[in-house]
C-alpha cells in the first residue's frame, strides 16, 4: 500500500506532453506567482522544463499572467479522441495529434495531458515576425539614446525574429518623451509597448496601485494616476521589469551604456533582509545595483532606498591610509606593530570592543579571537527601523546574526554597551577597539565626552565621522563591495558576496589588518583568504556546523539561528 | 634545407657586365618624370575613401551628431576613444529630441590604428575617418584629442537624413497628444 500511493501520487499529479518532440513530465499545477494558489500549468512553463525558450514581453514568472503582447504564440496539438471518448491511435500504437487549427498564447494556456506543443515551425516563426512588425511600428527606433539598449528584450527579438524593413508606410505616432512618472522614474511613452508588467507588478507585489493606462488605441500610454506620483520604495523594479526603455532609472539615466558594466555578485548591506544583487560597476566605479533573483530571499526585487544606496562607496574623503596621530606614522606594518604594542602592553580587562553588525562573519570571527585574546568584553551597535512588510526589514543591520552567532554580542545587540560606558566613565575600560560603527551617534545616548575619556581609542572605519577624529590609531577598511564575506540574514539565510572594486588608497579588507594584529599579538597568523575564514568560523560554530563556504553557493544556505 | 648554388658562368664572374647594367638603370630614370615629393611644403592629395585620422562632425544645423551611444568605444580595437557619458545631471543637449550627448570625448591618437570601425559602427554618422595622416605633437597629451578639438577639425557633413530634426517635426505636425479627436 505504501510503495503504491507515492506512484499514483505522482501520477495524477503530473502530466506528460510534447514540446518539439521531445517528452517532457510536468506538474498539473504550480503555484500562481502573487497568491501563491495552485494553478494549471501553462505552455510556456511546460516549454522551460523542456529547455526551450518561447520569446515574451508580458510575461513574467513572478508576475501574474497578462497575455498582451502575444510575442509567445506557439502551435500545439491535442490527442485526437474517438466517437468513444478514447485517444485514437496510429497503427504504430501511438496516438493521433489533431493540431489545433489557431495558435494560442504559450503564457496563459494550460496544458492538457498527452499535448503537442510546436515552437519551431514556419507558422510560429511567421507569427513572431508579425508581432514584432507590430510592436516596431509606433516605437521610435532611438536606441543610440536609449539607456535599455544593450539589455532590450525589443533588440533582442528584433534580432532573432524581426526583419529589417517595415512595411507600415504612414508617420509613426509620437507620444510624449521623458514623463516624469516619480522621484526616481522616467517614461518614454513612445518606446513603450504596452506590456503591463509595471503596472502589475506595482499593483501586485509592491501594493501600490500606483500606473495605469490611459487613452485609446496607438495614443495608449502609460501614466501615474491624476494628481499623485509613483513613489512606492519600489519603483525602480519597474526599469527592471520593462522589457523595452520605456521607464529608465533617474540615476542611472545616460550613466553608462549596460554593455560596459562588470557584473558582480554581491549584496545589499542596508537591511537585514539581505537582498541579493549585481554590482554594474566599470573601472573601478560603481554605476548601478539591480536584483539578482533568489526566491528564498527578494525573489527578483529590491527596494529602491538599497538600490541608490552605493554613491558613498567612491566618495573622495573615504578613509585611504592608517594613521597613528600619536606617532605621526601612516604605514600599514608601523601603525599596525604600534597598535599591537598599545594592546600588548594594556593590562587585562581595561580592554574593551565595540564591533559592527555591519561587518562580515570572517571580521567579527576574528575580532573574537582578538577580544578573546585579550580578556576585552564586546558588543555590537543596534540599528533599528521600520519594516514594510515587504522587503524592507526593521533590522537595519545586514548581519546581526553573524554578531550573535560569532559572540562579539548577546542575543540583544547592544545591551552591554550602557555597561561598557560606564566602564569607561569609571576609568576601568582605557583602550577602546571600534570596527566601523560612529559611537556618538545621538541615538546610542552615549555620554557625549565618553571617548575624550579613553586613553587610546583605535578605530577602524570607511568613511570619516566623529569617532574617527577622536581616534588616536586609524585604520582604513574596504565597503562590503571592496571584499569578499558572508553575512547571515535575519532569517538566518548564510549567503556570501564578491568584490566588486577595489579599495581606495591603503584601505584594506578588516579580515587583513585584524589579522595583522593577530598575528603580531599571539605570533599565529590566521587565514587570509574569506574562504579559509569562513570554514573555520563553521567548523568552530555550532549553528553552522557542515557548511563551508563553497557549499554556500550563489543563493546561500538557511542555518537554524 | 641545403640550396644549391648555380655555378657562375664566366661572363658573370667578369663583374663588370653586371656594373653597367646597374648603372643603365640610375642613367635611365634621368630622363624619367620625377615622382619625389618634397615633403612637408608639397603634401600627398589622398584619394576619396582614404582612412584618415577620424574627427567628429557637426550636422548643416551646426548640432553635435554624436550622441553618446559608446558604440565607438566599444568597437575601437586598440582602446583609443573614451567617452564620458552626461550622466543624469548633465547640462541639456544642445538639440531637441534626440537630448544626449558626449559630456567628453577624447580619441588618443598614439592609440588610434585607422581601422574605420568607428565610422562604420556609428548609427549617428557623427565619427568620419577624415584626410589628416600626418599628426604631430611634442608631448603625448597633445595627441588626445578632445570633444571640442575633434568637432573643430572635423567640420560640418551635410546630412541627408537629419533623423532627430525629422523626428521632432513630425511629432511638432501630430500637434497634441492625444489629439482632441481621438478622445
Amino acid at each position: 500500500m505504501s510503495s503504491t500511493t507515492p506512484s499514483q501520487t505522482t501520477a495524477a499529479d503530473t502530466l506528460t506532453v510534447r514540446v518539439n518532440g521531445r517528452e517532457v513530465v510536468v506538474p498539473r499545477t504550480m503555484p500562481e506567482a502573487v497568491s501563491g494558489k495552485a494553478v494549471p500549468t501553462t505552455m510556456i512553463q511546460a516549454c522551460e522544463a523542456a529547455g526551450v525558450t518561447v520569446p515574451h514581453y508580458c510575461y513574467h514568472p513572478k508576475l501574474p499572467v497578462a497575455g498582451n503582447c502575444r510575442m509567445c504564440l506557439v502551435e500545439f496539438g491535442t490527442p485526437a479522441l474517438g466517437p468513444d471518448r478514447q485517444p485514437l491511435l496510429n497503427p504504430d500504437g501511438s496516438p493521433v495529434i489533431r493540431q489545433s487549427p489557431r495558435p494560442a498564447i504559450a503564457c496563459a494556456t494550460p496544458v492538457s495531458p498527452g499535448m503537442e506543443i510546436y515552437t519551431d515551425t514556419d507558422g510560429v516563426h511567421a507569427m513572431r515576425r508579425a508581432v514584432m512588425e507590430f510592436l516596431l511600428i509606433n516605437h521610435p527606433l532611438d536606441c543610440p539614446i536609449c539607456d535599455q539598449a544593450g539589455e532590450c528584450k525589443l533588440q533582442e527579438y528584433a534580432l532573432d525574429h524581426g526583419q529589417a524593413a517595415s512595411g507600415f508606410d504612414e508617420v509613426k505616432v509620437h507620444k510624449p518623451k521623458t514623463v516624469d512618472l516619480g522621484p526616481r522614474i522616467l517614461l518614454d511613452a513612445e518606446r513603450c509597448i504596452l506590456c503591463s508588467r509595471c503596472i502589475r507588478f506595482t499593483r501586485d507585489i509592491a501594493r501600490d496601485d500606483a500606473l495605469g493606462i490611459i487613452n485609446r488605441g496607438s495614443y495608449n500610454t502609460i501614466a501615474a494616476y491624476p494628481g499623485r506620483q509613483f513613489d512606492n520604495n519600489y519603483t525602480l523594479n519597474t526599469a527592471d521589469l520593462c522589457p523595452v526603455g520605456a521607464l529608465t532609472s533617474k540615476d542611472f539615466r545616460f550613466r553608462m551604456r549596460v554593455w560596459f558594466l562588470k557584473e558582480s555578485k554581491s549584496l545589499c548591506a542596508g537591511c537585514g533582509t539581505g537582498c541579493n544583487l549585481l554590482v554594474g560597476s566599470r573601472e573601478n566605479r560603481i554605476h548601478r545595483f539591480t536584483p539578482r533573483q533568489n526566491d528564498a530571499v527578494n525573489s527578483c526585487w529590491m527596494c529602491d532606498e538599497g538600490r541608490l544606496n552605493y554613491r558613498w562607496v567612491g566618495r573622495g574623503d573615504r578613509l585611504k591610509s592608517p594613521l597613528n596621530r600619536r606617532s605621526g606614522a601612516t604605514e600599514w606594518g608601523t601603525v599596525l606593530d604600534e597598535t599591537a604594542d598599545l594592546l600588548r602592553n594594556a593590562s587585562r580587562g581595561s580592554v574593551a570592543v565595540i564591533g559592527s553588525a555591519r561587518a562580515t562573519c570572517e571580521e567579527l570571527f576574528l575580532l573574537k579571537k582578538l577580544c578573546q585574546h585579550l580578556g576585552a568584553r564586546s558588543d555590537c551597535v543596534p540599528r533599528e527601523g521600520e519594516a514594510d512588510g515587504l522587503l524592507v526589514s526593521d533590522d537595519r543591520n545586514p548581519n546581526s546574526h553573524g554578531a550573535r552567532l560569532t559572540g562579539v554580542c548577546f542575543t540583544e545587540i547592544g545591551i552591554n554597551l550602557p555597561y561598557l560606558a560606564n566602564d569607561i566613565e569609571a576609568g576601568k575600560i582605557r583602550t577602546l577597539l571600534v570596527l566601523g560603527e560612529d559611537l556618538t551617534k545621538p541615538e546610542l545616548e552615549l555620554p557625549t565626552d565618553l571617548l575624550g575619556r579613553l586613553e587610546n581609542l583605535i578605530v577602524g572605519d570607511i568613511l570619516p565621522n566623529p569617532t574617527v577624529d577622536q581616534a588616536h590609531i586609524v585604520l582604513p577598511g574596504c565597503a562590503h563591495l571592496e571584499k569578499r564575506g558572508t553575512f547571515i540574514n535575519v532569517n538566518g539565510r548564510v549567503q556570501r558576496f564578491f568584490k566588486a572594486v577595489e579599495p581606495p588608497g591603503q584601505a584594506m579588507p578588516e579580515t587583513g589588518w585584524l589579522g595583522g594584529l593577530l598575528e603580531r599579538l599571539t605570533g599565529e597568523a590566521p587565514a587570509r583568504s574569506a574562504e579559509a575564514l569562513f570554514n573555520q568560523l563553521a567548523e568552530a560554530t555550532p549553528a553552522l556546523k557542515g557548511l563551508t563556504w563553497a557549499a554556500l553557493g550563489d543563493q546561500g544556505v538557511t542555518v537554524e539561528v | 634545407m641545403i640550396v644549391k648554388r648555380r655555378k657562375l658562368s664566366f661572363f658573370e664572374r667578369l663583374y663588370l657586365p653586371a656594373l653597367v647594367a646597374g648603372l643603365w638603370v640610375t642613367v635611365r630614370h634621368f630622363f624619367r618624370r620625377k615622382v619625389t615629393m618634397q615633403y612637408p611644403e608639397e603634401r600627398w592629395v589622398v584619394p576619396p575613401g582614404y582612412r584618415g585620422a577620424p574627427y567628429l562632425v557637426r550636422d548643416q544645423d551646426g548640432h553635435t551628431k554624436c550622441v553618446s551611444c559608446q558604440l565607438c568605444e566599444f568597437v575601437c580595437p586598440p582602446r583609443a576613444i573614451r567617452i564620458v557619458p552626461p550622466g543624469p545631471d548633465a547640462p541639456p543637449a544642445d538639440r531637441r529630441n534626440a537630448e544626449k550627448m558626449p559630456r567628453e570625448f577624447e580619441i588618443n591618437m598614439l592609440r588610434c590604428i585607422f581601422c574605420g570601425f568607428c565610422e562604420e559602427v556609428c548609427p549617428e554618422e557623427a565619427i568620419f575617418l577624415q584626410q589628416d595622416y600626418s599628426l604631430t605633437g611634442l608631448a603625448r597629451g597633445e595627441m588626445v584629442y578632445d570633444k571640442e578639438k575633434l568637432l573643430a577639425l572635423g567640420g560640418t557633413h551635410q546630412d541627408r537624413h537629419l533623423k532627430w530634426t525629422r523626428k521632432r517635426e513630425e511629432a511638432a505636425a501630430q500637434e497634441a497628444f492625444p489629439p482632441a479627436t481621438a478622445g
